[in-house]
């Protein structure tokens, strides 16, 4: 068999796979909207500029210093979570008990900071970051040829999840958290730094949009607006899966990514539209999401 | 979340303490009348004293974007970040009708209302179940598939936009090819929509509006088809916004993808932010800032503009959620109290 309803095998596993690795980083940023959200009860509009940011650390230190992907990969997740503490303690911080709604815009605000930024120091066209040595070439399964990097990169993403999953499900730091969500100031009456706990949850958050970017980075083009042409999508993600559940989070971007995938296959034109008719769908059978709780 | 906290709104600063039951019931005071008949009176003379026709026009459209905009946010309490949906759809609707169908100005404007008008209505139809936060993502999603529908329709032109839309005569009669002309066209459609939607929310449909934006749930005890009365906002609310692009692509020509890009709702939000959320003339005020500020600033600072306006975002979020405008009303209120 060489064709799958009148498409080359071929290029139908080879847009499945590519729409595979666009789920995975959906997965992984709806994750970190979803973790913070749950905590600090802020929609982070600047978790694309995060992401962003990391994808361009990654390559800066490539530049600048030779520094590789591998050490990349853990430290511009560790400098952009450090930024993502920063900015806690000067702006969320003061905004804590307000309408969730403030959070959005001044968050909204500080993406445009941190885009205008880069777009000032590197323009809007790509700069490309090459793939690792370890994970170049690709692989061939028989009935088609996988890039090693992609594989690397879901792989990479699913571990991630559920490694947050176990964090936040199965951990007592974990426990913590949830139990922060649901009363932060009895909890802080059991002697637990909650402020210090939502402090770094941002921080890990951003340090998850980072990761993602520096994932991210010889996949696509680094440029400025790469956070803000996938942040709207994640969004959507989000709504579809259903706000703060962690498992929503990661098996809708993974669906969405691969039902993308084959929307490019059968129709291109409609592959950008694709999961936005199905948000405005999922909202009319189930306002609170697939695995969201009623409000 | 529990829906108290949802329903709590963004700075109603317009809101009349107790003992001003007259100023409640009109809506505005004396003196804030004169205030607008005096601005009316600066706008009319502008050109004449040196003011530049295309700036004041491309102010105008924008200010009337503003208060459409606020219309909803200020006024029912719902923050819709899909403006830029109707304002942009409705720029382009309106460019190809008067470019490639030969549709006079008038006309042009009308389908531009009637497309934000549609485009409201099916928004409105999606994401007026769900509140708050919800609700914003909401319409940003389905503005940014308008975006890619804008990008792709064989009509839009693509990245280059529509370019060299004419300005035609209106009612067949009055050539606008005259800046000074249309700059008094646009100021007399900006007046009457601003007063439109004073109108508006004094009546008692914008009563039950403003009960909405404070107490929801009362409003549903109360008997009121609350979700009937956000369509409706919304709708008149994205209309207006359809006439503020359609009116844009006449006076400047063209209609472009930034027009439509989630940016410009943004932007519309800004405007409003900063002049003062909840009051008639504050998104006013706030449009002629944010656009003076991208006049003077986009050939001399390049993409700082960005971020200049994002810091813009973070000191009014932080320091003056009220706005400018907010600001004056509860420091003059302050002053009447204490006096």
């Amino acid at each position: 068999m060489t064709e799958i309803f009148g498409i080359p095998i071929q290029a139908f596993l080879g847009q499945l796979m590519l729409g595979l690795v666009n789920g995975a980083f959906y997965a992984m940023l709806s994750l970190g909207l979803a973790v913070i959200f749950g905590l600090l009860d802020i929609v982070n509009f600047a978790h694309g500029a995060l992401y962003m940011v990391g994808a361009f650390a990654a390559w800066i230190m490539l530049e600048k210093w030779g520094i590789n992907y591998w050490i990349a990969l853990i430290v511009a997740p560790l400098i952009v979570g450090a930024l993502g503490v920063v900015i806690e303690r000067l702006f969320l911080k003061r905004l804590y008990g307000l309408d969730p709604l403030y959070g959005l815009l001044l968050t909204f605000g500080l993406s445009l900071i941190l885009e205008g930024i880069f777009r000032d120091q590197y323009g809007v066209s790509g700069q490309s970051y090459p793939v690792p040595d370890a994970l170049a070439g690709a692989t061939n399964l028989g009935f088609m040829v996988l890039p090693n990097y992609r594989a690397w990169v879901v792989l990479a993403s699913i571990v991630i999840c559920l490694g947050t999953w176990f964090l936040i499900e199965r951990t007592r730091l974990g426990a913590y958290l949830r139990a922060g969500t649901e009363n932060a100031k009895l909890v802080q009456a059991f002697g637990v730094n909650v402020p210090l706990m939502v402090m770094l949850t941002y921080g890990a958050g951003a340090a998850l949009a980072a990761m993602a970017g520096v994932l991210a980075a010889p996949v696509i083009q680094v440029t400025p607006l790469m956070g803000s042409n996938l942040i709207i999508v994640v969004f959507a993600v989000v709504v579809i899966g259903g706000m703060g559940s962690i498992l929503g989070s990661v098996v809708t971007g993974l669906g969405l990514g691969v039902i993308e995938g084959f929307t490019r296959v059968f129709y291109p034109e409609a592959s950008n539209v694709v999961v936005f008719v199905i948000m405005a769908i999922v909202l009319m059978l189930r306002p609170a999401g697939l695995f969201g709780k009623e409000a | 979340m529990n829906t108290t906290t949802q329903t709590a709104t963004v700075a109603p600063a317009d809101t009349a303490p107790p003992s001003s039951t007259p100023r409640a019931a009109t809506g505005i005071s004396p003196l804030t009348r004169y205030a607008y008949v005096a601005l009316l009176a600066l706008a009319i003379v502008a050109p004449m004293a040196g003011l530049y026709p295309v700036f004041g026009m491309k102010l105008l459209c924008f200010a009337l974007f503003a208060c459409a905009f606020n219309l909803l946010l200020g006024f029912t309490g719902l923050l819709s970040f899909g403006h830029a949906a109707f304002f942009g759809m409705a720029a382009y609707i309106a460019g190809w009708l008067v470019k490639a169908q030969g549709w006079s100005p008038e006309l042009g404007l009308l389908a531009g209302i009637v497309t934000g008008a549609v485009l409201g209505l099916v928004f409105g139809l999606v994401a007026i179940r769900r509140q708050g936060i919800y609700f914003a993502m909401i319409t940003l999603a389905l503005a940014q598939m308008i975006f890619f529908v804008c990008l792709q329709a064989p009509f839009t032109g693509g990245e280059d936009g529509l370019q060299g839309v004419p300005r035609g005569t209106l009612f067949g009669v009055l050539p606008l090819t005259s800046d000074l002309t249309l700059y008094y066209v646009v100021l007399a459609i900006f007046v009457a929509c601003f007063l439109g939607i004073i109108r508006v929310v004094t009546s008692p449909f914008g009563q039950v509006l403003k009960m909405i934006r404070e107490n929801e749930p009362r409003a549903i005890s109360l008997g009121y088809a609350v979700d009937k009365y956000k369509l409706l906002a919304f709708v008149l609310s994205a209309s207006l916004a359809g006439l503020a692009g359609s009116l844009k692509t006449i006076v400047m020509g063209f209609a472009s993808l930034t027009d439509v890009h989630w940016s410009m709702s943004g932007e519309v939000i800004l405007m409003s932010l900063l002049g003062g959320v909840g009051t008639f003339f504050g998104p006013v005020f706030g449009a002629g800032i944010v656009i003076a500020l991208q006049n003077m600033l986009a050939d001399r600072v390049g993409a700082w503009v960005t971020v200049i306006i994002g810091a813009i975002f973070v000191v009014c979020v932080l320091a003056f959620r009220k706005g400018a405008v907010g600001e004056l009303h509860a420091w003059l209120e302050r002053r009447r109290s204490r006096g």
